[in-house]
């Protein structure tokens, strides 16, 4: 089933709070093998500039893999999840996700587009402070495979 | 903390070292958990072999995350990413032993701004295919 063009630009309503601890932040670069003492140690975080330790770079996926969600559980998008592939990935960061940020992901749908039988859903999620300090946004797109 | 790269020291052209990381079965479970993409297409070979894949295959956003630490070891600062994005080729088939498997990461320095970045296009493979593609980074330099 093609996906309706009609989307593009659609937003949805700003995610409920995430709040960033120190020890999601020490699982998560654990997890991917980063080592660097900023993630784990707020003492050598302060001591590079930062308030509290940081998060790697692509631990924003975090906040924003459970904001997208509002995307694709919308009734009009209709995804079948079965048929769907990450195509493609990018972070624009303000600056580093931090302990302590209380944080709020709004996503839009940037693009859809339909290549070769599969669609296309290119979405963005705009990360921000509580506040409205801008963080990072995480533009995601995915394949939806055809039925050829 | 090591020193970071400064803008003066880097040109077009400059070369990242080549980084190799070690991605086995208990990693995917580890990064499961950690980034809660429970999929089970990153821990069953049931699952990935009936949706038609080789076998478990490691989650596209560890193989980038492990691109970016290519990136960051080499700029020695994990806040110097302002921009990343990468295009997800061909899946990284981690087998069930003890060795698993590899990923490897190069990068060049593509482009300088006069702003202190660095645009660095990287090369990501495993088993000497190509696993990311239109892979690039940009680098705020000290």
């Amino acid at each position: 089933m093609a996906l309706d063009t009609g989307l593009v630009g659609r937003s949805y309503p700003p995610s409920a709070v995430y709040e960033v601890g120190r020890e999601k932040i020490a699982e998560f670069a654990a997890a991917v093998g980063a080592t660097d003492a900023v993630h784990t140690d707020a003492a050598a975080a302060r001591a590079a500039g930062h308030p509290d330790v940081v998060a790697p770079p692509t631990f924003a996926i975090v906040v924003t893999l459970a904001a997208a969600g509002a995307v694709v559980r919308d009734p009009d998008v209709d995804l079948d999840y079965s048929r769907v592939v990450h195509g493609e990935q990018r972070f624009t960061h303000h600056r580093p996700i931090r302990a302590g940020d209380r944080l709020v992901a709004t996503p839009v749908v940037e693009a859809v587009r339909s290549v070769g039988g599969n669609d296309l859903l290119t979405t963005r999620v705009d990360v921000a402070t509580e506040g409205g300090e801008p963080v990072c946004s995480a533009t995601s797109m995915l394949v939806v495979r055809g039925d050829a | 903390m090591s020193a970071t790269v400064r803008a003066a020291e880097v040109e077009v052209g400059t070369e990242l070292p080549e980084q190799v990381y070690p991605v086995t079965r208990a990693d995917l479970v580890r990064y499961a958990g950690a980034s809660g993409d429970l999929n089970p297409i990153h821990w069953s070979d049931r699952v990935a072999t009936a949706v038609g894949l080789p076998g478990v295959i490691a989650h596209g956003m560890l193989t980038m995350a492990l691109a970016a630490r290519a990136v960051t070891t080499w700029a020695a600062d994990p806040a110097a990413l302002v921009e990343y994005q990468v295009r997800f080729g061909r899946p990284v088939v981690v087998p069930d032993d003890d060795e698993g498997t590899a990923v490897a990461v190069r990068g060049r320095v593509a482009a300088l701004g006069e702003d202190g970045r660095a645009r660095v296009d990287l090369t990501v493979t495993c088993g000497g295919e190509k696993v990311l593609s239109l892979a690039r980074a940009t680098v705020q330099l000290a």
